[in-house]
């Protein structure tokens, strides 16, 4: 559904997007995460056909972004930074208006602006001025607006940017239920906890270079290491180091914890168990210890830091 | 056909309702349509009655025709503010990017917002002549000749017309409502001359020539909007967040054009110069037909405007042109001088030539051959033939001088048709900055030489031949 060449965009002489090179099949949520100014909304305006790339090109829904570039529109559903409403008009003619922009014919329009703000709990805010809504409540038709025409491909920058937790959570609530065989979701955001909650992959772009690309385990592996296991005694060790199977080694260890690391776990796990028993040890709990997406991408990050240090 | 206009249509409704539902539009608008006309027609009353107890009847006879022009510029002026707000005002506030991201082709949503910015201050400026031209005829039993109301609402809508379509340039190259209002000066303060230009039009009372003004202003309008359709795209209109000047990217974007890839002086005159005269020949033909058309003009007006012949006596010219320096026609007749002011004139006329497409720069620099054409008449009067004239006291400076005044046309014409009709892969800066480059590659190889050896020509040869033809 959407796909990305050597993609690249330079503004005057700041390059913005080097050479990026993505993939999201039907049915697939990718999160693109990054910092500030890394080349998050430029690929969301380049796959929207609002700005040309410079170099390389991209396919949204089958369509050149170029070439086909109101064939792409039609069939993207955008959702940006900031929500872009306006303020005076009642709820129902804002998406009557994007409706007709969109070539829906009147019956149309009214069926899906009903079904979708019946959706969003937005029913009985027809008639109201979007001014007067919260913050959630803008998000979510934000949300209708782009799914108006239903969308084979839905482009989502910062979905929750600067929203409380609750209205925050309500809207990721809409984002998962978008989730269909035949749509391509992407989200860009730099909230970390919600792409590991949304995504089945994520890809991390860095001053215009995507530097990571993944699903969450794949890349937790790729940039963390081997899953770590922390098995948790009922006694102290008193400076005792206890025998492991072979191949496996105490990585650190407290006075009645140790961790180590394998890629096996449902072979490794039992023999550690075994081993630990048949030594006299009572084991309280063997867990694996949690590795959150922050540390993936603060490593991905800090590392791309290093080598431009090394520059 | 028709159904490319309908989304226009769609953006223009929604944009005129959401105008209608603003109150810092609406009471502006009505306070001037229902209050201004008759703060109007009381002065024009009290203005009627005065001049009448001296009987200067015919200031009140002016006078009221200019109030209602006055009357239906006040709610058009708004239209540049609602234009402001509608353009940069979505842009900064975001809400313009789920527009870009539909369907929506860029004429449509251009052609969607410039009407309706033009609406709701239009209806306010015609209901208020309605209620001026009322207050008129029932005061004082004025009514307005057919020709004249024709002109006034025709004026009226194209100033309206001008007004928006500058305002859709400034909005393509501003990113705050803020930095639009800053650069509306540039709006504001020509429009307000062109308001004292017509009140001085209407009081002489040759409506001809405000016809001509219309005529004028239809095609900077035509000028500014193909400007502003080139410039109202998704590229640039969300292509850059920040206003800032790159002072590095500019040097090295007027540098690269500048030099190009020549390695010295023979390449550069080789490779580069002769690259952007290729470029220039279209605007160099254009410029040698307006050349052409300024002498047949200045011909013209030497029949039209007679000098009477007793003014024309070359009798005692050895004395005449003995009282040359103290006037100061010729200062220290060195060549540096003369020189260093026609440096000055191109340069000033190329900057007039960036603020009006290059038209005021070109007519600038064809002032001076309409002068030369004009004086060629009394000349020959005075029994210098033509010949003469052009060999003696033209050619052997001119020789030199023509040529460099008519690249400098061309260059001028070029950055003046770079503006109006861009380059759609580069941003007006970008594409100015180029143009001005090719503009001092010009000047700086070509202009500059010529306009040396004009003046060398025009203080060794020109003056000293001049000086014999004139007491032989």
């Amino acid at each position: 559904m959407i796909v990305t060449q050597d993609l690249s965009k330079k503004f005057n002489d700041f390059q913005a997007l080097d050479g990026v090179n993505l993939e999201v099949s039907a049915g697939e949520v990718l999160a693109l995460l990054g910092p500030n100014g890394a080349g998050k909304t430029t690929t969301v305006r380049i796959l929207t056909s609002i700005l040309r790339p410079s170099r390389g090109w991209a396919k949204v829904a089958g369509y050149d972004v170029v070439t086909q570039d109101r064939k792409v529109r039609s069939n993207v559903g955008l959702l940006t930074e900031h929500h872009g409403l306006y303020n005076r008009m009642p709820t129902g003619e804002y998406l009557d208006f994007f409706g007709q922009i969109y070539g829906m014919g009147p019956e149309e329009r009214q069926h899906r602006v009903e079904k979708l703000l019946n959706d969003f709990n937005l029913s009985d805010e027809t008639k109201r001025r979007i001014g007067e809504f919260s913050k959630g409540m803008r998000q979510k038709l934000a949300l209708a607006r782009a799914l108006l025409h239903d969308p084979p491909v839905l482009l989502l920058d910062e979905p929750t940017s600067a929203m409380d937790p609750k209205s925050a959570k309500l809207v990721r609530d809409s984002i998962k239920d978008l989730r269909s065989d035949k749509r391509a979701v992407m989200i860009c955001t730099h909230n970390l906890a919600e792409a590991e909650e949304l995504a089945d992959r994520i890809a991390i772009i860095r001053r215009g270079k995507i530097i990571a690309n993944g699903s969450p385990s794949a890349l937790k592996d790729e940039m963390l290491g081997l899953p770590i296991f922390e098995v948790r005694l009922k006694e102290n060790l008193d400076g005792r180091n206890p025998e492991m199977p072979r191949g496996i080694d105490v990585i650190e260890f407290g006075s009645d914890w140790l961790q180590y690391k394998t890629d096996h776990p449902k072979e490794i796990n039992p023999a550690v168990l075994e081993k630990l028993v048949n030594q006299d040890y009572k084991v309280v709990s063997l867990q694996e210890v949690p590795r959150s997406l922050e540390q993936v991408y603060l490593q991905a990050v800090s590392g791309g830091e290093e080598d431009n240090h090394v520059e | 056909m028709l159904n490319n206009f309908r989304p226009a249509w769609w953006v223009l409704r929604r944009e005129v309702r959401d105008q209608f539902r603003d109150w810092r539009i609406t009471i502006p608008i009505m306070l001037l349509t229902m209050v201004f006309p008759f703060i109007m027609n009381y002065m024009a009353d009290e203005v009627v009655g005065f001049v009448a107890q001296y009987g200067a009847t015919l200031i009140s006879e002016r006078l009221i025709p200019f109030f209602l022009l006055i009357v239906g510029f006040f709610p058009i002026s708004i239209s540049l503010v609602i234009a402001l707000e509608s353009f940069v005002g979505e842009k900064e506030r975001g809400s313009i990017e789920p527009l870009l991201a539909s369907p929506l082709t860029d004429w449509q949503l251009y052609l969607g917002k410039l009407v309706a910015v033009m609406v709701p201050p239009m209806i306010g400026s015609y209901l208020g002549m309605g209620i001026y031209l009322y207050g008129a005829y029932r005061e004082f039993r004025w009514t307005a000749e057919p020709e004249l109301l024709a002109l006034i609402l025709v004026l009226t809508l194209v100033q309206a017309f001008v007004m928006v379509s500058g305002a859709v340039v400034i909005s393509t190259q501003a990113t705050t409502v803020r930095a639009a209002n800053l650069l509306a000066s540039f709006i504001i303060i020509p429009i307000a001359f062109l308001i004292q230009a017509e009140s001085i039009v209407m009081f002489w009372g040759t409506y001809q020539t405000l016809w001509l003004v219309v005529f004028g202003l239809v095609i900077i309008a035509v000028l500014l909007t193909r400007t502003g359709i080139s410039h109202f795209n998704r590229e640039e209109l969300l292509g850059r967040d920040l206003d800032i000047l790159n002072l590095r990217w500019m040097w090295q974007v007027f540098k690269s054009q500048f030099i190009g890839e020549a390695d010295s002086v023979r390449s550069w005159y080789k490779i580069e110069l002769k690259g952007t005269l290729r470029k220039l020949r279209v605007p160099f033909v254009l410029v040698m037909g307006m050349f052409i058309a300024a002498g047949l003009f200045g011909n013209n007006l030497a029949s039209e405007y007679v000098i009477p012949p007793e003014l024309i006596d070359f009798s005692d010219s050895e004395s005449m042109l003995g009282q040359l320096d103290i006037i100061a026609i010729l200062p220290a007749n060195t060549f540096l001088f003369i020189w260093l002011h026609n440096i000055r004139a191109i340069t000033l006329g190329t900057l007039l030539g960036m603020f009006t497409f290059g038209i005021f720069g070109i007519i600038a620099l064809m002032i001076p051959i309409g002068l030369l054409a004009y004086f060629m008449v009394p000349a020959v009067a005075a029994g210098i033939p033509a010949w003469e004239y052009w060999v003696g006291f033209v050619a052997p400076h001119g020789i030199f001088e023509i040529p460099a005044m008519l690249l400098a046309g061309a260059t001028i014409l070029k950055i003046g048709a770079g503006l109006a009709a861009p380059n759609t892969d580069e941003s007006i800066g970008e594409g100015l900055l180029r143009s001005l480059a090719d503009w001092a590659k010009i000047m700086v190889g070509l202009i500059l030489p010529l306009l040396l050896a004009a003046a060398i020509m025009e203080v060794k040869v020109t003056l000293p031949v001049a000086i014999r033809l004139l007491t032989k």
